[in-house]
């Protein structure tokens, strides 16, 4: 069968034509909204308008069965509009009142999660993993379940003191955004990359690994036609690996996990943070990470034992300080959580008034 | 029939009350041989702790430079059918925002070329079509553009624009996301589809400073609405969030970042030429409190992960900029950022990166914009500065 004539550079359609009547007459015109549950809000237009959210979970890995469900729910409850959100949350968007709790008795009979509103455990950003990305020190789907599956009632009724934002990262590429997170995974490696010397030169272009590494590690072994790494000067980061299938860098024994914290995007209250280094490593331990999801436990329920109504986590843990934070939640502080890198020196403390 | 693999493993992930990847992969390796062997190479990693995927040669559609991430299995023997699994990403609406009757065509188009496999939405805001073989990207390109549909950037290009939900449901956006968003997508399809600069370069737009895309650490070039008049009060609405159990001094007086609000019990006070913008209070009292007066948004330059000198959030650049339709002042300062950072920029050297090497005042001065405090967070410690003959000159 001919294929349909192919037109290039016409960019995305305009979003317009995938507006809900009630947003297109109200756009720009909203007043205020509710959040009538955890995974309900209302808003309301100054002409008295409503449109009614739904949210839903998804693990933002998605079969067109399961798009299809979604398209066929939009169709019987929201005239078949919807969207979905940068944390992989579904929005159901429900102009009429009447077809609220219908598709929320439909939801759950398809077991569908429904929350994610207010301060409470969003859905988590996070990337590829396994699943499909060369660089991958661990998974990121099965991390993200399994801490979703722990944390689950914070999703769908419990409150927090504010928002926390998980994120999971597979490689300290961060792909996944753990840098101003409240709570993120970062996979990391700890060996560089294995050089397979005899493997280089039918495999790989000496030149283009070189200019791939972007911090100069990688010096030409012309006795090999190969090369070498200099293994104080590499991060781990695999960017030689993808131009050169002879520098393996997964490791089963060596890969894991970090677990960075205290980090924000928003303005409110304080400036965007970055998340900073709460534990340097924790096994790969698949199917469920158990380690990590209890030492993700630990640092939740400290912040939720000494937050301040509002506060985030980092706000939290710049009110007591860091050495708090590490005494309330009894993680070790190690070498590894002293900064050696860029901004090393703004990191060391300056003052003798400290908490014990 | 797709062959079908133990998964032990991956099993153990079907539990729990949270919706399952692995379900979502087994749905559609019931019908379709790629999911199937993604499905049994995944459980393989599972099995052994890593990962079987590696680069082996750019591929694409015709024309275009990005939009497809060339991916190969190192196991293709065992896993044929996932030998090339590359990603289509697909450029998305404005703030995600689609009709059934679209999900369905994609889906209908997916599961004839493609695997099955979807992510909604790959972080950079792409609907990202995860694995097919390099022979159906062709048909795969020419069915989505024939319906009015593009492909996403990737490589050292302008990367897919994305926004927040802004105008179209919520009530504090200062500017409209989803329309900037729509005509920087347009204005740069060439800089998006054909990669000519030093690395990648991302926009982000956000409505408000609650940055709901995390433009402000993920975006070369972020787009923050705000507002240059007073928060109005009603006073009406104060008192009924007060009466519905609000603590007003401790949660919002008290937590005001430049304490500038007052409260006696019965008034709430602003001192607007105090306020930083910072949004703690509209979003705590959204029925009391809104930004007035003259709107645009602040440009702010520069973040990005990590590699290779840390992690950076975008800075001020621009304080204020009107934002009107057709962005013209937005588009023109692009374009001079642009030059000036294909001219000096290194091989994978992104903006912020590029502006930390060569300072500020050769950046500001190139686009034509003059120092102000609000460029810092507070000026330099170190007397080791320059002075050109111009400077020397000034009386
Ligand atoms: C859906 C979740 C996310 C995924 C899957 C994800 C994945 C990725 C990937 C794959 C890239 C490379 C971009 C590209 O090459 O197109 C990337 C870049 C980036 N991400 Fe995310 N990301 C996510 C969310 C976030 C969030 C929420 C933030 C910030 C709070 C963030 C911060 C960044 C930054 C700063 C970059 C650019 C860094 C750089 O390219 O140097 N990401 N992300
Ligand atoms: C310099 C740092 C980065 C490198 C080297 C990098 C590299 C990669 C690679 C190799 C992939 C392919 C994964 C796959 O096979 O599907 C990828 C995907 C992606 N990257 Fe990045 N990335 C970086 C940072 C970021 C950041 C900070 C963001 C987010 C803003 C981002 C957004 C994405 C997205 C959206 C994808 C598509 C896959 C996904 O969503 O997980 N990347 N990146
Ligand atoms: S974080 Fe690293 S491993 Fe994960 S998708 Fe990005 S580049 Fe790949
Ligand atoms: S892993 Fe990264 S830093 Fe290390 S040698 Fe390879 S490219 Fe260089
Ligand atoms: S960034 Fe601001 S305007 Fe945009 S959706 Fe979030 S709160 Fe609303
Ligand atoms: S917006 Fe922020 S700085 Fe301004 S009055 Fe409200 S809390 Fe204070």
């Amino acid at each position: 069968m001919a294929l349909p004539q192919r037109r290039t550079d016409i960019g995305p359609p305009h979003y317009k034509d995938f507006l809900p009547p009630v947003i297109q007459k109200n756009y720009g015109d909203w007043k205020y909204h509710e959040i009538l549950n955890p995974g309900v809000m209302v808003h309301v237009s100054n002409k008295g308008e409503k449109i009614w959210t739904v949210r839903v979970a998804s693990p933002r890995l998605l079969s067109t069965d399961t798009i299809r469900e979604h398209a066929a729910l939009a169709e019987k409850y929201c005239g078949g509009y919807i969207r979905y959100t940068t944390r992989h949350n579904v929005e159901f968007l429900v102009s009429d009142e009447k077809n609220i709790e219908p598709l929320l008795k439909d939801l759950k009979d398809k077991k569908y999660m429904v929350g994610g509103i207010g301060p409470r455990i969003s859905n988590i950003v996070h990337t590829q993993g396994w699943v499909h990305c060369h660089s991958a020190a661990c998974d990121a789907s099965g991390l993200v379940k399994a801490l979703m599956d722990e944390f689950a009632d914070y999703f769908t009724t419990k409150s927090l003191p504010n928002k926390v934002r998980l994120a999971v990262a597979c490689c300290t590429n961060m792909c996944g955004a753990v840098h101003c997170s409240d709570i993120a995974l970062v996979g990391i490696h700890r060996k560089i990359p294995i050089v397979e010397t005899d493997k280089i030169k039918n495999m790989c272009e000496v030149p283009s690994t070189i200019a791939a590494c972007p911090t100069g590690a990688i010096s030409p072994d012309p006795a090999n036609k190969a090369v070498k790494i200099k293994e104080e000067k590499c991060m781990y980061c695999g960017n030689c690996f993808s131009v050169c299938p002879a520098l393996p860098i997964a490791d089963p024994v060596n890969d894991g996990v970090a677990i960075v914290v205290g980090g924000k995007v928003g303005s409110l209250r304080s400036d965007p943070k970055f998340s900073k280094l709460a534990i340097p490593y924790v096994p790969n331990n698949p199917p469920r990470w158990p380690e990590v999801t209890s030492a993700v436990k630990t640092i939740l329920e400290a912040y939720i034992a000494g937050a301040r109504k509002h506060e985030r986590v980092g706000e939290w843990v710049e009110r007591i300080g860091w050495e708090s934070f590490f005494k309330a939640t009894k993680l070790p502080f190690t070498f590894q959580h002293i900064d050696d890198f860029t901004i090393a020196r703004e990191t060391y403390r300056n003052s003798a008034a400290f908490k014990w | 029939m797709p062959k079908k693999y133990q998964t032990p493993l991956l099993d153990e992930l079907e539990k729990g009350p949270f919706p399952s990847f692995v379900t979502e992969i087994k749905k559609a390796a019931a019908k379709n041989d790629m999911a199937a062997d993604e499905l049994g190479l995944l459980e393989k990693s599972y099995k052994t702790k890593r990962g079987y995927w590696k680069h082996g040669g750019i591929v694409g559609v015709r024309g275009y430079g990005g939009g497809v991430i060339g991916r190969y299995s190192s196991l293709a023997e065992e896993f044929p059918n996932v030998a090339n699994f590359h990603t289509v990403r697909i450029n998305s609406t404005s703030a995600f925002f689609y009709t059934s009757k679209f999900l369905n065509e994609m889906c209908d188009i997916w599961d004839k070329y493609g695997s099955g496999l979807t992510n909604l939405h790959g972080s950079t805001g792409d609907l990202v079509l995860l694995g097919t073989n390099t022979e159906n990207l062709e048909p795969i390109f020419a069915e989505f553009s024939s319906r009015g549909w593009d492909l996403g950037g990737s490589g050292s290009a302008m990367r897919t624009p994305s926004c927040c939900v802004g105008p179209a449901r919520c009530e504090w956006s200062n500017i409209d996301t989803l329309e900037i968003n729509y005509a920087v997508t347009q204005e740069f399809q060439d800089e998006m589809h054909r990669p000519a600069f030093p690395y990648k370069f991302k926009f982000k737009t956000a409505g408000c400073a609650v940055d709901c895309i995390a433009s402000i650490a993920r975006a070369d070039c972020s787009i923050i609405g705000t507002w240059k008049g007073k928060i109005s009060v009603d006073q009406k609405e104060v008192a009924a969030y007060a009466k519905n159990g609000m603590n007003i001094t401790e949660e919002i007086v008290n937590m005001c970042p430049s304490q500038c609000m007052s409260y006696d019990g019965k008034e709430l006070k602003i001192d607007d030429a105090n306020c930083v913008r910072c949004m703690h209070c509209i979003a705590k009292m959204t029925k009391a409190l809104k930004g007035t007066g003259e709107k645009g948004a602040t440009i702010l330059i520069g973040s990005k992960a990590p590699f290779v000198i840390g992690a950076t959030l975008s800075h001020v650049i621009v304080p204020f900029m009107k934002m009107e339709a057709p962005y013209d002042e937005l588009k023109d300062l692009v374009r001079k950022m642009w030059e000036w950072w294909d001219e000096h920029g290194k091989n994978r050297e992104r903006i912020g990166e590029l502006i930390i090497r060569r300072g500020m005042r050769e950046f500001l001065e190139f686009i034509g914009i003059d120092p102000i405090p609000q460029h810092v967070k507070e000026p330099r410690r170190d007397p080791f500065y320059f002075w050109t003959e111009a400077d020397l000159q000034k009386k």
